[in-house]
This record gives C-alpha cells, sequence and structure tokens, in this order.
C-alpha cells in the first residue's frame, strides 16, 4: 500500500501510518488507544503505551441505549491521562471497526485531536512491530468535556424520517443480504436483529469493507472516489446519513467519507437497523 | 443434573476466584497460551470446511477423534492471528470436555460463553464461540448416532 500522503485523500490529519507511530511512540503529546471487539487482546499485547477504551464499558451509557454523557467522557479522558490537547491516536481489531467508532464517539464531545492508526492492529502486529502486555497507566488529568453536542455527526430516527422524505442520500453499509431483507441481522448476529427485513427507502447499499484493503488499511481517494461517488453518485456537498445494525460499521464508512473524500455533512445513524427494522409504521424498502 | 459437566464447572469456579475483569482477562489469556494446533495425524492444511466452525470470525476448526475409552477428543486450529478469545475457547474445551461421555457433551450449553467471558462480548464474538461449543455438541450427536456406545461414568 502507498504512503498515506500519496494516496490523494482530501485530509491526511485523522489518518497515521503505522511507521509514523513507531516513530512517536514517545511523543508525551499523544496517547496511543487500542478499541476491539476481543476483549482479550489489549491485555494479551499492545502498542508500548496504549492505553484501552472498551466500546461497550467506556463508550456506552450503562444503562440507556446511548452514549455516555459528559461526565463519562470527563472520567474516561482523566483516566487516560488525556487533556483537551492530547492527540488520541485510535487503532484495533477487524479493520478499525471500533476504533472508528470510538472515534466518531469522540467527536460528540468536540475531542477532534483524534487520528486513527492505518491497518490497526493487525497491520502493526503482521509488521512485527512491538507489543508489550503491562497496561499503561497516566497520571490522572483534570479533563474538561464541553457538553456532548449530537448535531454534527449523530442523527436520530425522526431526522431520518425527515432525511427520507426530503429524498436525500443515506448509506447502508450492511451486508447485500441484510440490505434486501433476505437476513434479518447479520450473518452470526441474530440477537441484534429486527422485527423486518430491508433497508430505509432510498438508501444505496455500499457495505463498509469495500473502503478497506485486505490488510484493513483504507484504499485510495481515487478507488474511494470510484465507489461513492462513480458508482453511487454521492457529492461531497451531499447531506448523507450513514447507517447498519447498531452503527458501528457505519462509523467506518462515515470516517472515510468525511475525513479521506472530505464529504462535508455525514452523519452516522446508530440507531440504525436494529431500530429502524423495529419501529412501527415507518417506510421501508425491499425489492 | 448439573448443568455442566465436572471439569468445566470447576475451570468456571476457578475462573470466578478472579477478583476484578483485569484478572479474569489474563486468567483467560493463561489460559489460550496453552494452545495447540490441531496435530497433523489429525487433519493438515488445507483443512476441509467442514470443520470449520460456522459464523466464527477467528477461523476455527473443530475435530474430534474417538478414544479407545468410548469417548472423544477434541482437537482445534485458530486460523485468525488475532483470534485469542477463540485459542482460550478450544483449549477450555478440549481440557475439561474431551474424554466426557457424549452424551454429557450434548448437553453442554452454548451460553457457557458468556460464563466464561462474560456479558460484555459483543454479539459476533460470542456467536463465534458460541458455534465453538455447537460444532462440540453436534460431534458429540454423531458419535451417538453412529451407534457408538456412550462412554460409562
Amino acid at each position: 500500500m502507498s504512503a498515506i500522503e500519496e494516496r490523494g485523500y482530501a485530509s491526511t490529519d485523522a489518518l497515521v501510518s503505522t511507521e509514523w507511530v513507531s516513530e512517536h511512540l514517545n511523543d508525551p503529546n499523544l496517547r496511543f488507544a487500542e478499541s476491539n471487539e476481543d476483549p482479550l487482546l489489549y491485555a494479551s499485547g499492545h502498542i508500548p503505551g496504549a492505553v484501552e477504551v472498551d466500546w461497550t464499558r467506556d463508550l456506552n451509557h450503562p444503562l440507556r441505549r446511548d452514549y455516555l454523557d459528559k461526565s463519562g467522557f470527563e472520567d474516561l479522558m482523566r483516566r487516560i491521562g488525556a487533556t483537551r490537547e492530547t492527540t488520541v491516536v485510535l487503532y484495533g481489531d477487524k479493520s478499525n471497526w471500533w476504533a472508528c467508532y470510538a472515534f466518531w464517539v469522540f467527536q460528540l464531545f468536540g475531542h477532534t485531536n483524534a487520528k486513527i492508526m492505518d491497518g490497526g492492529r493487525l497491520k502493526w502486529q503482521s509488521e512485527g512491530r512491538p507489543l508489550v502486555t503491562e497496561a499503561a497507566i497516566y497520571p490522572t488529568t483534570n479533563y474538561q468535556a464541553p457538553d456532548r453536542d449530537d448535531s454534527g455527526v449523530r442523527v436520530f430516527r425522526d431526522q431520518v424520517l425527515e432525511h427520507v422524505q426530503a429524498g436525500r442520500p443515506l448509506v447502508d453499509v450492511r451486508s447485500p443480504a441484510e440490505y434486501t431483507g433476505e437476513r434479518l441481522h447479520m450473518e452470526a448476529y441474530p440477537n441484534e436483529g429486527a422485527l423486518r427485513g430491508g433497508h430505509i427507502p432510498g438508501a444505496a447499499n455500499i457495505p463498509w469493507a469495500r473502503a478497506a484493503n485486505e490488510d484493513g488499511t483504507f484504499k485510495t481517494a481515487d478507488e474511494l472516489r470510484a465507489i461513492y461517488t462513480g458508482e453511487n453518485n454521492l457529492q461531497a456537498g451531499d447531506d448523507i446519513v450513514a447507517y447498519c445494525r447498531i452503527g458501528e460499521r457505519s462509523s467506518h464508512t462515515w470516517f472515510v467519507l468525511t475525513y479521506l473524500l472530505g464529504f462535508q455533512q455525514v452523519r452516522n445513524y446508530d440507531g440504525s437497523w436494529t431500530e429502524w427494522g423495529n419501529l412501527v409504521n415507518v417506510p421501508i424498502e425491499k425489492p | 443434573m448439573d448443568a455442566y459437566p465436572e471439569k468445566l464447572a470447576m475451570l468456571l469456579e476457578y475462573l470466578d476466584l478472579s477478583g476484578d475483569r483485569d484478572e479474569r482477562i489474563q486468567m483467560l489469556i493463561d489460559i489460550a497460551s496453552r494452545f495447540k494446533s490441531v496435530p497433523e495425524f489429525i487433519a493438515t492444511r488445507p483443512f476441509s470446511k467442514t470443520h470449520l466452525t460456522p459464523a466464527c470470525e477467528s477461523e476455527a476448526y473443530v475435530w474430534c477423534e474417538e478414544l479407545p475409552s468410548q469417548s472423544l477428543k477434541f482437537h482445534f486450529a485458530v486460523e485468525n492471528p488475532q483470534g485469542i478469545s477463540a485459542k482460550c475457547m478450544a483449549v477450555i474445551l478440549d481440557e475439561t470436555l474431551s474424554g466426557e461421555s457424549a452424551s454429557r457433551l450434548a448437553r453442554v450449553p452454548g451460553e457457557v460463553v458468556y460464563r466464561i467471558f462474560g456479558k460484555d462480548l459483543s454479539m459476533g464474538k460470542s456467536m463465534g464461540l458460541m458455534g465453538m461449543v455447537s460444532m462440540v455438541q453436534a460431534c458429540a450427536k454423531r458419535y451417538l448416532a453412529s451407534g457408538h456406545a456412550d462412554k460409562r461414568l
């Protein structure tokens, strides 16, 4: 894969390579954070100095289906020793699914000093770079977060309904079988299913994985434009809603469209199909 | 009838001794470190897809070997280099269920995955691990269905 700077992205501010991380391991202004689906991975070995950000315990509200609140985010950032000025570099398993999810949640609190390590944990490991098992502990900070602001990058069901009625574009990043309604859930995820199958009317089906190479790195801007603009006619100025099943896969696509292609108004519908497919009396399209 | 075979129940009791999540995770990592891939006398690459666990993103394969003692021994391969939870599950299934009576194996509940790893597992991860339990159950059921006598315990 070519260097990030040579891939033609709209911005390279939010994406760093494994090599870059290797060269910045001792930078006190950075905090490396691993976010995985597999709960054993971080403790079995992580980038030296990296902390863990767990997608369930650290990012979600403990009771409601929602994300953590202002004080919860402050607690998280204080625990990992971050200040508002700290740049958090996220990486993880599964082609950075959960890293992008964490990155997106960070934006709800305006922590824009964040980056994704291209290729994630697997690329770092496959390159033979060092992994350590001791958990990194940093002095607690006094991180002060603003109130959570969902308006920029998050969208709720009523807004999605208005979006549909206005004929604006949506991207359904689930598998084709989920999109057509053949499956009510992602293969192997039966408990995150829905009562109805299909997709939100007008949504284009662009599975998230199309944006990633085999090694988990992101495709070049030309390749991404061919998929999103060439095949699906999405334009940089469009008001776009991305969704999947619970909002984690669509975080990956949200990152691609927003940072790598420079689309200006992309929001993630984290209610996604587990909400829409269970709602009463909302429109559904099914071939 | 106890929900779990004796060795598995003992393992669960041992895990419950952990003081917190970090300690439990370390216990599970230690278990995973004992993982040994399927011996060549059982299977060699490329492995037959008939032994691949459905829905397991760690690409876990499961084989059962019939032992002279009218019981089964389980062998595993985990092809995803990051499949540490699958390796842990494989060691647990082998160490606690190999040698059990087939009729007992066929009744091991898939929910044991949550007893081992906790309820915070993602749906994808839990389904893959439950799939490994299902593969063991299926081996036991096939063994019984083919007319083998069940091991007397």
